[in-house]
């Protein structure tokens, strides 16, 4: 029993730092095809035609291809995890700008590149939709027709509808929100947006298919290896034996790597010219490939006039892009927990998730409650300031206690939200003076906290295969993204075991040999995963222990493994095979009310507290100190924790500050890295990660999810803290200079001039 | 494209040529050496991940056209190790946890090792503005400035 909270350093540590690992970036083989895709240029259309002919004469080009030629390998080439609404390459009609609609194949990607400048196409535009709220009445309709995927277990009640961008609507009713309103002492009112922006992992989304006789082998950058090949399968009317997926390291995910991105079309072209066929994205063609959703939140509270929070209506609108992606599930698994982590007794919430004619949206590290909670934090905070309490006394006096039923009705179990907010507060020495700045920088601080419920239910398998030699290998197809899963899910293995994880293999994403799992998303995997690899190797451990009492072996004595496998096979021989399957319970919600007893499997809970400068004469905004704090259960590995809540909070930065994917018409005009700002170095505060003491009852040794907890409440945090140094309001993200600068202008009465 | 060239340069100590087109850059080449850890990603020179040393002057591989190297000294971060120990950046990074994905890792590594050369005892802000130039997408910065002190300490008591 050592393996639990050590600090080792990651398995493929040493392959990281010398350059070695793999990555699906490295991979080439004998006669691959690089492919390179011709994108649409119009938000909404109907295609006319498509002239290849030049490209197709480029010399050094081998061939190009339209949907129509993908229909001859996949009859109906729709793909999707909530709706079948993506073709493979575009058919009939382009939804956004940078659809793929053609794609060239050549020896040289170079050649392919060039060739693919040279395809022209020739549209009838339709009217474009790309506001949220607009997108739930528009006349201009993103699908002619919605198609419900019905793959997963949760998403089985969306049900084919015609003539609406809505592509979930959630609701949750819990008491009478409407006379709780009437009767309280104050209701507030506000709308908060977030802008959309993307995850840009620094490798970018690669394929490499490669078809055999009657079979595929496909290496990807994907984040969903078991969702991949029975996708991939399904297109092709195959047996889900007969499709491979196989996934190195991914150089960072993010969310952007779920689902099937560039699997489909890298599948389908090798197919079709009997070729390996490897498709690596540009940084800019991330930007046209997946995102996170822009939102619009109405958010309005009843409060008694002794400060307790009564009722509180929540109008969320989930801006989804031309594609459903995982986007109804963030609307509706996210939308339950949209009134925050408070206990109040009255709640509605409406969540709508619409399409329209952006490039897509999908999951971001942390599934759409970071937006969320940027708008019920800043909210909260307002509450408390208009009311004269401290903002962490307020929320003090109103958060959910272990026990108390959440807005779903689910009780909270194990989930640390008070202490997660004291610890938050105690790390900023809130009750302490606070330099408030001088002269024209002025100082300010806030605090935000939020929660997370477990995507559910989800199934993880794992197998654990111990060697004649008493070697261990671990089966996994849990991927490793950077988060650390290798090693973390070694040392649960280790820890049954009763060896050093650094001993034990461990064999990740590939569909050959490991068992089914959901995904690596939502922060599922140390919880799902962990608990299926930690009864594999419980099932290995009595396999073992009953071989040994086969072979003659007493209980209780320390026998070598070598010596049961000698005894029971003459020589070095065998294997132990341990297999493990997790899935928890869940109840699914009441569909009108949105109530459940048992909602999620575990709750993520992370806060935060910012220290910030504003320049009053520029509006700038400097943060100088973020400080973490997150319920990780009992962590299994508090280094790479800290470092994972550290990596979160300063990705939150970006979005919080500078990231914005900016719009023309439909045309991002900024993706690259120099107008597309993520945080460099220059950009990091002072940055101190804490996990607080606690225990996940259900989590494998007392685990769970962590990799999100600290996107909470980052922007809150910073908004808030903005006002307490300046006293304006931010409501909108990014927070630039200027959004800050006009406030402040405004506040004085000689407001700047609207551009 | 471009007509075919026959270059000629030194690669991780050893002579090396290859057959390159002008307008491949200099990632290109090394991949079509078999050597990977340099590696493409913003494609603009704004991210380090393609970090390759030039006659010991780290460059962005991207921008960097394969025919530049020509006659001069090309070091990767596959030759940091050759020996088959760790160099103290490298272990120092483990040590410190100072990466996630590992996909930045090589351009980190690689700038680090010209700061401790030009500066053996960087402060903490000369090392985040020495590295301000490479992007790492985890956000592992406060585990790398912890790396790059710990190499500097390990690199200066094995001086002593």
């Amino acid at each position: 029993m050592t393996e639990m909270g050590r600090s080792l350093p990651r398995l493929e540590a040493r392959s990281k730092v010398t350059g070695r690992a793999d990555y699906v970036h490295n991979m080439r083989v004998p006669g691959m095809l690089h492919a390179k895709i011709f994108r649409s240029t119009i938000a909404h259309g109907r295609i006319l035609s498509i002239d290849t002919s030049a490209a197709r004469e480029m010399e050094g080009v081998h061939s190009v291809l339209t949907g129509e030629d993908i229909t001859r390998v996949m009859a109906k080439p729709y793909f999707g995890p909530a709706f079948h609404d993506q073709a493979i390459l575009a058919l009939e009609k382009v939804h956004f700008i940078g659809e793929p609609v053609a794609v060239v194949l050549a020896d040289d990607p170079h050649v392919a590149a060039e060739a693919a400048k040279l395809i022209l196409a020739d549209y009838e535009e339709l009217e474009a939709v790309f506001d949220e709220v607009e997108a739930v009445t528009s006349k201009a309709i993103v699908h002619d027709e919605l198609k419900p995927a019905g793959t997963f277990a949760d998403l089985k009640h969306l049900a084919g509808r015609r003539n609406t961008n809505v592509t979930l609507d959630y609701q949750l009713r819990r008491g009478d929100v409407e006379k709780a309103f009437a009767e309280c002492d104050h209701v507030f009112e506000h709308t908060f947006r977030t802008q959309q922006v993307l995850h840009v992992p620094l490798e970018s989304h690669a394929s490499l298919a490669i078809p055999g006789h009657d079979s595929l082998v496909i290496h990807t950058s994907t984040q969903t290896p078991s969702f991949v090949r029975t996708e991939i399968a399904r297109l092709l009317g195959w047996a889900d034996n007969r499709v491979s997926v196989q996934v190195p390291f991914l150089g960072g995910g993010f969310g952007a790597k779920v689902y099937v991105k560039m699997e489909a079309l890298a599948a389908a072209l090798a197919l079709l010219v009997k070729r390996p066929v490897k498709i690596a994205l540009t940084m800019e063609e991330q930007f046209y490939t997946i995102s996170k959703h822009a939102t619009t939140f109405r958010i309005k509270s009843g409060v008694s006039k002794d400060g307790r929070i009564v009722a509180r209506a929540c109008d969320v609108w989930w801006n989804g892009g031309a594609y459903a992606d995982i986007g109804p599930r963030v609307a509706q698994k996210t939308g339950f927990t949209a009134a925050g982590p408070y206990d109040i007794e009255n709640v509605r919430i409406e969540s709508t998730e619409v399409y329209t004619n952006r490039p897509p949206a999908g999951a971001l590290r942390g599934f759409g409650v970071p937006q969320l909670v940027w708008a019920y934090e800043s909210h909260t905070d307002m509450i408390a300031r208009a009311l004269g309490m401290d903002t962490v006394e307020f929320r003090r006096k109103n958060i959910l206690r272990e026990g108390r039923p959440q807005a779903t009705g689910t009780a909270m179990r194990d989930a640390a939200i008070d202490k997660v907010l004291d610890c938050v507060a105690e790390r900023m020495n809130w009750t302490a003076p606070f330099d408030r700045g001088a002269g024209a920088i002025k100082r300010g601080r806030g605090v935000g906290i939020g929660f997370k419920a477990s995507i559910s239910p989800t199934t993880s398998g794992a197998i654990v295969n111990i060697s004649a030699d008493g070697s261990i290998v671990l089966y996994t197809n849990t991927i490793d993204m950077g988060q650390g899963s290798d090693t973390g899910m070694a040392q649960l293995a280790a820890e049954v075991l009763n060896v050093p994880a650094e001993s034990i293999k461990v064999v990740h994403g590939n569909t050959d040999v490991a068992p089914y799992d959901m995904g690596t998303l939502g922060s599922r995997s140390t919880f799902h995963m962990g608990n299926a690899v930690k009864l594999a190797a419980e099932d290995a451990k009595a396999k073992l222990a009953a071989l040994a009492a086969e072979v003659g072996l007493p209980e209780g004595t320390n026998y070598d493994v070598k010596e049961i496998f000698r005894k029971r096979y003459g020589m070095q021989a065998g294997n132990v095979v341990g297999v493990g399957t997790y899935v928890p319970r869940y109840t699914p919600p009441d569909p009108k009310t949105g109530q459940s007893d048992n909602v999620t499997p575990f709750w993520m809970i992370g806060g935060t507290g910012a220290e910030v400068e504003v320049d009053t004469e520029t509006g700038h905004v400097r943060v100088i100190r973020l400080v973490n704090v997150a319920d990780a259960g009992k962590p299994i590995n508090p280094k790479i924790c800290r470092t994972q809540l550290s990596g979160g909070a300063i990705m939150q930065l970006g979005f919080t500050l500078t990231e914005d994917m900016v719009f023309d018409g439909g045309q991002v005009t900024n993706p690259s890295f120099a107008d597309y700002k993520i945080p460099g170095f220059r950009d990091v505060p002072v940055m101190e990660s804490e996990l607080v003491t606690a225990t996940q009852e259900t989590g494998p040794f007392g685990a769970k999810g962590i990799g999100e907890s600290s996107t909470f409440g980052v922007s809150p945090a910073i908004a808030n803290a903005i006002e307490d140094a300046v006293g304006v309001r931010i409501t909108e993200l990014p927070i630039r200079p200027e959004a800050v600068l006009r406030a402040l202008r405004a506040a004085e009465g000689r407001p700047l001039e609207a551009v | 494209m471009s007509e075919t060239r026959t270059i000629r340069f030194t690669l991780n100590g050893r002579p090396a040529s290859a057959a390159i087109q002008s307008h491949h850059n200099l990632v290109e080449l090394l991949h079509q050496l078999g050597l990977f850890g340099a590696r493409e990603s913003c494609g603009q020179g704004l991210c380090g991940c393609c970090t390759v040393l030039v006659d010991d002057v780290a460059v962005s591989g991207c921008l960097y056209l394969a025919l530049g190297v020509n006659g001069k000294s090309v070091t990767t971060i596959e030759h940091l190790d050759e020996s088959g120990t760790l160099s103290p950046v490298q272990q120092a990074f483990i040590e410190a946890g100072a990466f996630q994905c590992g996909f930045c890792t090589p351009g980190f590594v690689l700038m680090t090792h010209q700061l401790l050369k030009q500066n053996p005892d960087p402060s903490e802000d000369e090392i985040r503005h020495y590295l301000a130039g490479n992007l790492c997408r985890c956000a592992a910065y406060p585990e790398i400035v912890e790396a790059v002190r710990l190499a500097a300490r390990t690199m200066k008591q094995a001086r002593a």
